[in-house]
């Protein structure tokens, strides 16, 4: 099923998360990710919302958020034609003899490391989520404890008309 | 400065938005509203369950295209409301509802009759408001009659903690609304327009079908326009009844489950479908993958979300019905149909809607050809859920818009007796005829002392056949003749009528019935009467669930060999 990445401007009013999130839900729309924050104007929030389904449900779940009166704008984000990030915070399992071996491949993920304990190291990571799905991979070597991430957050890519990337 | 108390900026700003009557319950914490309303130049109307003074306001809105009005306190009157918002969301009603609320100190800690009414009716508002601050009130009211009332129409939740109510603040009306996310569309694409005109033009077996979206937009002058100039049969969904003079030659009466099986037939033969406010409900398509499979579809809505929500459309135009028919209409050619509208002719005549009588039995079908004789287009028929329903759908015959009240997205059982009570106040002077079954008429009977202490002149009408009988009828068909918790007993109707001071008449000799009817229609103050009916008269023809619109079962086919 084809993965959809919506950025939506809200109106920040009480209740606008349930009023989205209980959209999706009732509607039976399937969210993989769904994050919030400020936008450069105060009275409005941004969300990036990754959905799944065809492009049947894609209509649909623009067309549902638009009835909605707190949401002001629906884009779908091109994927070609964006900047996404991910971030995530890991924590490791690693001992001293194992730190200088994390920290290769940390860096060649330029992460960061950003807490440490006798047991354990804490690795920040921002990129796009593949990137991160790798890091998670091959971390999985040391034994990861705990994992947390933002989910996407994305805009579109200002680039001059001409030479913008086709789909 | 004029300050005013909360109370009292909400009564101003009900009278700023023409609000002639409200229909509630009071309680704690909505006193101080209720004090407000004591001297207030507006009718209240005190229901006896606040699933009523819903049903009551959307009953209202919908016989006279006004904006409905209650009012319940917090907790228990708060969610008694659920029930008539959700039927007014399903159906696009615009109703504005007030509910009490806890002071804002205590929202969150579970403090007497608090509930999280904005919560639970998320999804069953267009749009609703939690007033937290008494500047906000006289603008949430302002944004919540035009939200109600504007695109398409639905009810509107405002929740008034009682110390915002309590609150003295400097009134001040806004004059405009600024709602940067709700911009309804109301013109429709001009080039949609003439792609439509153009389609309609070169079809050959072109269908109507026409909804409520005809009636909220009073757009039925345009739609019976639009047919003869087009020479086009209109087909009517439940909601659409009303929209279309059932009477005229191109009338195909209703679609789906119940609907005619000249209007089924039509709609699957058809080539082209012309749909105007409707939703392509499931009990309105049957199988969908079926469901004029010949034909190109046209769909005109003001909610760009029906569009191919769940019917694949050809030409969408999104908008407003009148504005869009207006458009159209001077670029619809005269093309003689005779071939169409023939096979039309001769399915009308060779599939008419039929049953039989049986001895001196009063078959509901005779009832409502009965009220026919004596009904005109002033009267308002409002009808409850059920069997008596789709009788009522079926066989009526002189519909206006906005005269046939009934429950259609949610079908809730009860709606019928409140609606009547919300018809009959927002028309004082037309005869308002609430059909219920007996099972439904219980579920909002406490009603029965609103009418009366009103005097209002509603003639109820029970079809008494001691069950639950559109259940009865699926358990007959489906599932083997098992009548699971469907055959009720009932109380004496006469005795319950009379006990609030209602007049009331039982029936049950076929050969009384046209006596009664026009007794009750001729009697000044409310009336019920209690028609006994067969238990084991069934709804045909019937599409059962899930097949496809030419798949009808029909009451020859299924009548028991001892009764042939
Ligand atoms: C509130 C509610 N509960 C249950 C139902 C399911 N239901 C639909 S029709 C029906 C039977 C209605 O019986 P009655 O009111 O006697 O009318 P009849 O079908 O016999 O005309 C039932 C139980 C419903 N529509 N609404």
């Amino acid at each position: 099923m084809m993965k959809h990445i919506l950025s939506v401007t809200v109106s920040n009013q009480p209740a606008v998360l349930a009023r989205i999130s209980g959209l999706f839900s009732r509607r039976n729309f399937n969210i993989l990710s769904l994050n919030v924050g400020e936008t450069e104007k105060p009275e409005f929030s941004r969300m990036t919302i990754v959905v799944e389904g065809d492009d049947h449900t894609l209509e649909q779940v623009k067309k549902q958020l638009y009835k909605l009166i707190d949401v002001i704008k629906v884009t779908e984000l091109n994927q070609a034609n964006m900047v996404e990030r991910d971030m995530a915070l890991i924590k490791v399992n690693c001992n001293k003899n194992m730190r200088t071996q994390l920290i290769q491949v940390v860096n060649v993920f330029r992460g960061k490391i950003v807490d440490l304990s006798p047991e354990t190291v804490t690795v920040e990571v921002t990129g796009d989520e593949s990137k991160i799905n790798a890091l998670i991979e091959l971390l999985k070597d040391f034994g990861i404890k705990e994992v947390v991430r933002t989910g996407i957050v994305a805009l579109d890519r200002e680039l001059p008309s001409t030479t913008k990337v086709k789909n | 400065m004029a300050l005013l108390s909360g109370a009292k900026i909400l009564i101003e700003s009900l009278l700023k938005e023409g609000v002639e009557i409200i229909f509630g319950y009071p309680g704690g914490k909505v006193i101080p509203l209720y004090d407000e309303l004591y001297d207030a130049p507006i009718t209240h109307v005190l229901v006896r369950h606040e699933q009523a003074a819903a049903h009551a306001a959307d009953g209202y809105s919908r016989s006279t295209g006004k904006v409905g009005v209650c009012i319940a306190t917090s907790g228990p009157g708060a969610t008694n409301l659920v029930t008539g918002i959700a039927n007014a969301y399903m159906d696009s009603v615009p109703v504005v509802a007030f509910t009490g609320q806890a002071p804002t100190h205590l929202i969150g800690t579970d403090s007497f009759q608090e509930i999280d009414i904005r919560g639970i009716t998320l999804p069953i508002t267009k749009h609703n408001y939690m007033v937290t601050n008494i500047k906000d009130l006289a603008r949430v009211v302002k944004e919540a009659f035009y939200i109600a009332r504007t695109g398409r129409p639905g009810p509107v939740l405002i929740d008034l903690p009682v110390d915002v109510i309590k609150t003295n603040f400097d009134y001040h009306y806004p004059e405009k609304v600024h709602l940067p996310g709700y911009q309804p569309t109301y013109e429709g694409n001009y080039m949609q327009i003439k792609a439509a005109a153009e389609v309609i033009n070169n079809s050959f077996r072109p269908v109507i079908f026409a909804g409520g979206g005809v009636i909220i937009s009073n757009a039925s002058d345009e739609l019976k326009t639009l047919s003869k100039t087009g020479k086009i049969p209109v087909a009517n969904s439940l909601m659409g009844l009303g929209s279309f003079p059932l009477t005229d030659e191109y009338s195909l009466g209703m679609v789906g489950m119940h609907g005619t099986k000249y209007a089924n037939y039509a709609i699957s033969e058809s080539d082209l479908i012309i749909a105007i406010g409707v939703r392509f409900d499931d009990r309105v398509t049957g199988r969908v993958d079926k469901f004029a499979s010949k034909a190109k579809i046209i769909h005109i809505d003001i909610d760009p979300a029906e569009i191919n929500k769940n019917i694949k459309v050809d030409i969408p135009i999104v908008g407003d019905a009148k504005t869009i028919l207006n458009k159209l209409i001077p670029l619809i050619k005269t093309v003689e149909r005779t071939e169409w509208l023939e096979t039309i002719k001769e399915w009308k005549r060779d599939y008419p809607l039929s049953y039989e009588h049986r001895n001196s039995n009063i078959k509901p079908q005779y009832i409502i050809e009965k009220l026919n004789e004596v009904l005109s287009e002033n009267s308002i028929v409002v009808t409850d859920v059920g069997q008596h329903q789709m009788w009522a759908a079926q066989y009526l015959k002189f519909l206006k818009p906005r005269s046939f009240i009934s429950s259609g997205g949610l079908g809730t059982m009860g709606f019928g007796l409140p609606a009547s009570i919300g018809a009959q106040f927002g028309n004082p002077d037309r005869p308002v005829i609430c059909i219920s079954g007996d099972g439904g008429f219980q579920m909002n009977l406490q009603e029965l002392a609103t009418i009366s202490n009103n005097n209002l002149p509603i003639k109820m009408i029970i079809f008494n056949n001691s069950t639950l009988g559109m259940v009865r009828q699926w358990q007959e068909l489906f599932f083997n003749e098992r009548y699971s918790h469907t055959l009720i007993k009932n109380p004496d109707f006469i005795k319950i009528a009379e006990a609030y001071g209602i007049k009331a008449l039982k029936v049950t000799d076929k050969n009384d019935v046209d006596k009664a009817i026009k007794e009750a229609l001729n009697y000044n103050g409310p009336m019920l009467l209690d028609f006994v009916i067969p238990q084991d008269e069934n709804v045909f023809p019937m599409v059962p669930e899930g097949a496809s619109l030419e798949e009808m079962l029909d009451y020859r086919k299924v009548l028991k060999e001892t009764e042939i």
